[in-house]
């Protein structure tokens, strides 16, 4: 159980966090979803001790990481967002470091990262520096997990990952909730957000939103619209130009278009843009996505 | 414990997997002592020499001949006034002069005995050392197989090193070149090594994991202890085998001037690494901070004692110092304990000073 309330945290003129509350149950698969820069990674350090809060306070399950930090510590487990574990050394050595270090041994708990150190285990010989990308995040998983901490702090786990290593590893944390284990992970990705149990919305170290992905998406209310064309730049521009629209969002080939209250008229905007030379621009109504929350928390 | 040995055991596959800067950390040292140890010990021939012999006798003829002989000095002019030696030097005409006292052939043989005069240009310390070492061990050897007597007392050598009259000894380039090597490996590498780990994360990791702060410092500072060592005995070696440096005092005290000066070495690498904040700025520091006034205010290159007195006194704060300093007292003079005991104190309280400095400074978090 976490429990984070008004955490601030400036670096020189950079405010972090800026009053970041949030709350986390036990045994939850818990997403910290922003931009880079919005404040994630602070907000971990933070929480497992390593950053000092300029005010504010957290509770993990009733300690406090400034005064209790060595507790803390003992009940995490960390994996930073860079690759952090040594290049040099081979895949089962790196693995037998950790558990040493943390003072257990790697059969003591091989059960909890069985999982995911099977996939691995061909290479184990393997210095970590000469892994793939989705090989080395399993091994840096399975580092953090070694010592079967209580609370696991993953920081942008799936970033510079390929889709199918970032596929496999949500269902890694999937099976890793069911051992009990509260999950606390950060995204930059908003198609991520959906699998998480709940969510927080952070930008410009503020959050934005909590809830559970499925009621954010349902409070939002709004009908989406997407709008795609061949001639993107033009299409933006007019579609902006557009007098009823609220908001327009590039989202990789398409525009995402919402209405101001009382004018949703997709047929109207379809005139519009043939008005305009556009003739043969597609326009169909989307489920929102999480992504179009935050755009629209966001401003 | 076991945490703690995992720690070294890991730190040691750091090192040794790295076989290039192996071979830079092993190949260096032997490369310096030998650049430096050649430098010294350039070979004199026809070193050009002015003769100033108020004697004028058979004895003081067949002296200068002997000179001339040896191979070593060219008798480059005759002086027949003491003021126009200076000159000669000023000039650049002569390195050495031998100024013959009157009577010279006669008071051989005489209990009073007599004197030689040699006055070398010592701008160029390590050459006029030679020169007059040279010319003094002719000028015995012609003495006493002139009077007969063993241990010539009659004749004596007085020797005035003009322009630089402190000069330091000919072995000078050993122990300054095992202070410079042995401080630069090991306060280099090991505060290299720990930047880089707060460089590439892991040390966020090694923070929140139970190693206590002194364990992870220990655990990088050991494997380096055996590798400055067997650094240390290799350049030793060299210098013995190859220069023929002498060890006059007792094993024991070089181990254990060896030992003290590697672990300072240490103390201030660790100490370097906790304010780095990067691999980069670590090496930097470590050039600027400890090599250079390592090879400029220790005394290996410039004689501290001709030293204007602000950098005399900035080089009480250079430990390599008193480790070379100790070390040719050691060596060169035999000497023990006694001798040395100021040196010791001196780098057991920079260690301690060093080592208390790092742990306490040393971050339990990133900021």
């Amino acid at each position: 159980m976490i429990e984070v309330n008004q955490l601030c945290k400036q670096f020189g003129k950079v405010k972090a966090l800026n009053g970041v509350s949030i709350q986390v149950n036990e045994g939850e698969l818990y997403g910290l979803i922003g931009p880079d820069g919005a404040g994630k990674t602070t907000l971990f350090r933070i929480l497992i001790s390593l950053l000092l809060p300029d005010s504010g306070s957290a509770r993990l399950w009733g300690l406090d990481p400034v005064a209790d930090f060595k507790k803390v510590r003992q009940i995490i487990g960390y994996m930073p967002g860079k690759f952090s574990l040594y290049e040099d050394l081979s895949i089962i050595e790196n693995l037998t470091f950790f558990a040493t270090v943390f003072g257990t041994t790697v059969e003591e708990n091989y059960y909890l990262i069985e999982d995911i150190f099977k996939q691995i285990e061909p290479f184990k010989n393997r210095p970590a520096g000469k892994l793939s990308g989705g090989m080395k995040q399993k091994l840096a998983l399975s580092c953090a997990l070694i010592h079967k901490p209580r609370l696991l702090v993953l920081d942008e786990p799936t970033t510079g990952v390929d889709a199918v290593s970032r596929q496999e590893f949500w269902e890694m944390l999937k099976r890793l909730k069911a051992q009990g284990i509260t999950i606390l992970v950060s995204t930059p990705y908003m198609d991520e957000a959906g699998l998480c149990d709940r969510v927080a919305l952070i930008q410009n170290g503020k959050i934005l939103e909590t809830n559970s992905p499925e009621d954010i998406i349902e409070r939002f209310n709004k009908p989406v619209f997407a709008v795609s064309d061949n001639n993107m730049y033009q299409l933006l521009n007019n579609c902006r130009q557009y007098p009823g629209v609220a908001s327009v969002y590039p989202f990789g080939e398409e525009l995402h278009i919402t209405f101001s209250e009382g004018s949703v008229n997709p047929v109207h905007l379809k005139e519009f843009l043939v008005s305009k030379g556009i003739p043969d621009a597609n326009i169909k109504q989307i489920q929102p996505t999480i992504e179009d929350c935050f755009m629209e928390l966001s401003t | 414990m076991k945490t703690f040995i995992a720690f070294v055991n890991k730190e040691s596959r750091h090192i040794f997997r790295d076989y290039r800067t192996m071979m830079v950390l092993f190949l260096m040292p032997v490369a310096q002592i030998l650049i430096f140890g050649f430098v010294i010990s350039t070979e004199i021939r026809d070193a050009s020499i002015g003769i100033l012999d108020k004697s004028k006798d058979d004895a003081s003829r067949r002296l200068v001949q002997r000179l001339s002989a040896s191979g070593y000095y060219k008798v480059q002019s005759v002086f027949n006034y003491e003021r126009d030696i200076e000159p000669a030097f000023r000039r650049g005409d002569i390195q050495l002069a031998v100024v013959i006292e009157q009577g010279f052939g006669n008071n051989l043989r005489n209990p009073d005995g007599t004197a030689i005069q040699l006055l070398a240009d010592a701008s160029d310390a390590n050459t006029s050392q030679m020169l007059v070492n040279y010319c003094s061990g002719i000028i015995q050897t012609f003495a006493i197989e002139e009077s007969g007597i063993e241990y010539a007392p009659i004749l004596t050598t007085e020797v005035r090193m003009l322009f630089n009259p402190s000069l330091k000894g000919v072995y000078m380039s050993i122990p300054g070149t095992m202070a410079m090597v042995l401080i630069l490996i090991s306060a280099m590498m090991t505060s290299i090594s720990i930047t880089r780990e707060k460089e590439f994360g892991s040390m966020e990791v090694l923070l929140i994991s139970p190693l206590k702060p002194y364990q992870i410092i220990l655990g990088k500072v050991v494997p380096y202890v055996v590798l400055s060592m067997i650094n240390a005995i290799s350049i030793l070696a060299l210098g013995i085998i190859v220069f023929k440096m002498p060890v006059l005092g007792s094993w024991m005290w070089l181990f254990v001037l060896n030992l003290l000066y590697i672990l300072l070495s240490l103390a201030l690498g660790i100490f370097i690494s906790t304010v780095a904040r990067n691999q980069m700025v670590a090496m930097f520091a470590s050039m600027f901070a400890l090599l250079l006034p390592t090879i400029l205010l220790s005394g290996f290159i410039f004689p501290i004692e001709s030293m204007p007195w602000p950098l005399q006194w900035l080089s009480r704060v250079v430990p390599p110092r008193y480790y070379i300093q100790a070390i040719k007292t050691v060596m060169l003079k035999g000497g023990g304990l006694t001798y040395m005991w100021h040196e010791l104190v001196t780098m057991t309280g920079f260690l301690v000073l060093f080592l208390s400095l790092s742990i306490y400074k040393f971050k339990v978090r990133l900021e």
